[in-house]
């Protein structure tokens, strides 16, 4: 039986949904890579997402637009990061705790009004698999790489803009210096709490997506706490791939990589404890942490709040 | 504990009582909330108040909901006060529940005054070794503890799930070949003694115990003052000869000892045996989050976390009342939790301002002794 996860048809699959499960990690990584590198750890991610995907997955539902859905999730998610934004930038509350508290904000917000507006678990039709001319029919390659719904492409497209983002626009030096020296920025003139907002509120927004991609494009349902723990993954995601994009989507692919394999080790009844499996991408990400941690990367005034006085 | 019997000004009663003004600020909005589903707010807060501590049944149930939620909070304070931001209670109190399980598995022939010590011994070692990694790692690697805990708990989780259904599974559900993911129960004897007919059970006194412990070794040892010196400020305590890293790990060690044997009270006290249903929620009940509400709440005091937990313990109970009652579903409690946390984080900008006033218009000098702060 064993053998089995070696045939090429096993293989492809685990690849293909891999690719498919790194969607939530890109969405969620990169936008609190963004939040992070202006200063702000935003903790509460895994709320945030649980009302994205809730959002969505409601408007999906009764409305039956999956493009209306994606942004009820967008505009919820942002909603949540302006909250987190003010709380972390005017009131200058410390940022790990807070999190926790919309994460259980949202957790059980989200729980509430699932039970009150559905009370059952539903499927929704989300969006379907895109399908490429000539591509999405080669063998091997097409199933890997061509037969993926439209957020699984606009997520990975994200990386190399996330990227451009930061390094080559003037906004993403604002928010660097931000996030590096508050201090100079603000006497450069740089306003420290609009860059904050505005970053606190785009990663809001990515992590509503972020869930909005699990409830109508993944998994295509919703239930309590179904992202169980992925928006806590996604911020260890930042610290392990050393708050570049690039590395976020290194650390997407190994996590989602290893779901993929669980899955199908479970799919084909194999008696091996996928749990091991599932237990390594948490261990790297501490080896990496430690290899990383005697030159951090990290921006140093993240978790820092600024008071200009 | 001298301190706050001392005279009061008004501004720092307001300051001792904002944690409250936090919760009612959020029951305002569950109120709100409340109305907006068509529900009365004052029937909600009453069936809940009824569910929490309407009889004797209620209470010990709230008692029994508050225990684990005390011994969490009891090690956020520590870990707290040490300037270390634990989230990794969720896999503490799981680790030291699979810790005490297995004790209790592995000697089923022996008695209760042998094993029970054994298990809350093996809750807290279990717990001690989940919070003493991130402590390790953070003193001596410079990893973010609050990253590394949160891996921990997924860690644990999976170790949990792995467990579960494999080697510790219940012999029972192999011959049914159900295989619902659980170990079997535990022999009786080493439930812990309960007053019956509730299902209070003798762990809230060795939690109410361990609280009046903890204030101790905080404020009446060395080893405490160290700990909080290095919380509020780790380079003066390094000129001061204090050893920091040390005292990282031990924080995180202690904080995580208390969730674990949190976990350990709560198999042989209430559960009697392990189960999953794949997320640590599932288990915990979310008691490693909640306890940090508790904390906050007790205002990260041992001794005020007794009484935070008993309340919070309250409406996770009350909770299910309210449900019945008006037809809400008790995740609205999760909600209004989540804003506590929020609320109390929030208002402790207000808080500072008010010490910096106190202290500028007592005119001391700029290096004046600060009044000592929550780290939060």
């Amino acid at each position: 039986m064993i053998g089995d996860l070696f045939s090429a048809r096993v293989i492809i699959g685990i690849l293909a949904s891999g690719i498919r499960l790194a969607t939530p990690y890109l969405y969620a990584g990169l936008g609190e890579t963004i939040s992070q590198r202006s200063g702000v750890l935003n903790l509460g991610v895994e709320g945030q997402m649980l009302m994205g995907a809730f959002a969505g997955f409601y408007v999906a539902l009764t409305t039956g637009n999956l493009w209306l859905a994606l942004l009820a999730a967008g505009l919820v998610g942002a909603l949540m990061g302006l909250l987190m934004a003010f709380v972390s930038i005017n009131l200058q509350a410390k940022q790990g705790i807070s999190g926790i508290g919309f994460y259980l904000f949202g957790l059980g917000l989200s729980d509430l009004l699932f039970q009150k507006l559905l009370g059952r678990v539903e499927t929704v039709s989300g969006f379907a698999p895109l399908h490429f001319p000539w591509l999405s029919d080669l063998p091997v390659v097409g199933k890997i790489f061509f037969q993926h719904n439209i957020l699984v492409y606009i997520a990975f497209a994200l990386v190399p803009l996330t990227w451009f983002l930061l390094n080559r626009t003037t906004l993403g030096l604002k928010i660097r210096a931000v996030g590096e020296n508050p201090d100079a920025a603000d006497s450069l003139g740089v306003s420290v709490s609009r860059v904050r907002y505005f970053t606190v509120t785009l990663g809001g927004t990515l992590s509503g997506v972020a869930g909005a991609s699990l409830s109508i494009a993944l998994l295509n349902v919703f239930q309590q706490n179904l992202t169980s723990g992925l928006g806590f993954i996604a911020v260890a995601l930042v610290y392990f791939g050393g708050w570049k994009p690039g590395g976020v989507l290194i650390g997407a692919l190994l996590f989602s990589m290893v779901n993929a394999l669980q899955l199908w080790v479970q799919t084909l009844g194999i008696p091996i404890p996928s749990e091991m499996a599932v237990m390594m991408p948490y261990l790297l990400t501490i080896v990496a942490l430690v290899l990383a941690g005697q030159r951090s990367q990290a921006p140093s005034a993240l978790t820092k709040s600024f008071n200009r006085e | 504990m001298k301190n706050w019997f001392k005279s009061f000004s008004l501004p720092q009663l307001v300051d001792a009582l904002l944690p409250v003004l936090a919760t009612l600020a959020a029951l305002f909005i569950g109120a709100i909330m409340l109305l907006l589903m068509g529900a009365n707010p004052i029937t909600a807060y009453s069936a809940l108040l009824a569910g929490a501590f309407g009889n004797s049944n209620a209470l010990a149930d709230t008692v029994v909901k508050a225990t684990p939620l005390l011994l969490v909070g009891l090690g956020i304070c520590i870990a707290f006060r040490g300037g270390v931001t634990n989230i990794g209670g969720e896999g503490q109190f799981v680790a030291g529940a699979l810790s005490a399980t297995v004790v209790g598995l592995w000697l089923p022939e022996q008695s209760g005054w042998l094993v029970i010590p054994l298990g809350m011994l093996a809750g807290l070692l279990g717990g001690a070794l989940w919070g003493g990694i991130p402590g390790i790692l953070k003193a001596y690697f410079n990893v973010n503890e609050i990253l590394s805990t949160i891996m921990m708990n997924q860690i644990a989780v999976q170790l949990m799930n792995f467990l579960l259904i494999g080697p510790l599974i219940d012999p029972l559900q192999l011959e049914r070949s159900s295989r619902i993911p659980q170990t079997a129960r535990l022999a009786h004897a080493f439930d812990l003694p309960r007053l019956a007919p509730t299902r209070l059970h003798l762990g809230a006194a060795l939690a109410v115990g361990l609280a009046i412990l903890v204030y101790i070794l905080l404020w009446r040892t060395t080893l405490g003052y160290r700990i909080r010196a290095v919380g509020l400020n780790p380079h003066a305590s390094r000129y001061a000869g204090i050893k920091v890293p040390q005292h990282i790990v031990l924080s995180l060690l202690l904080s995580g000892a208390l969730a674990g044997l949190a976990g350990a009270v709560q198999v042989y006290g209430l559960h009697h045996r392990m189960f999953t249903d794949g997320s640590a929620t599932g288990f915990t009940g979310n008691a490693g989050f909640n306890g940090i509400v508790a904390a906050l709440f007790g205002q990260l005091h041992p001794l005020g976390v007794i009484p935070a937990s008993f309340f919070f313990g309250g409406l996770l109970v009350g909770a299910n009342k309210l449900q019945r009652a008006v037809q809400v579903p008790a995740a609205l409690i999760t909600t209004l939790n989540g804003l506590v946390v929020i609320f109390v984080v929030s208002s402790e900008l207000w808080r500072k301002k008010r010490a910096q006033q106190r202290l500028s218009a007592a005119s001391i000098a700029p290096p004046a002794p600060q009044r000592e702060e929550v780290p939060v």
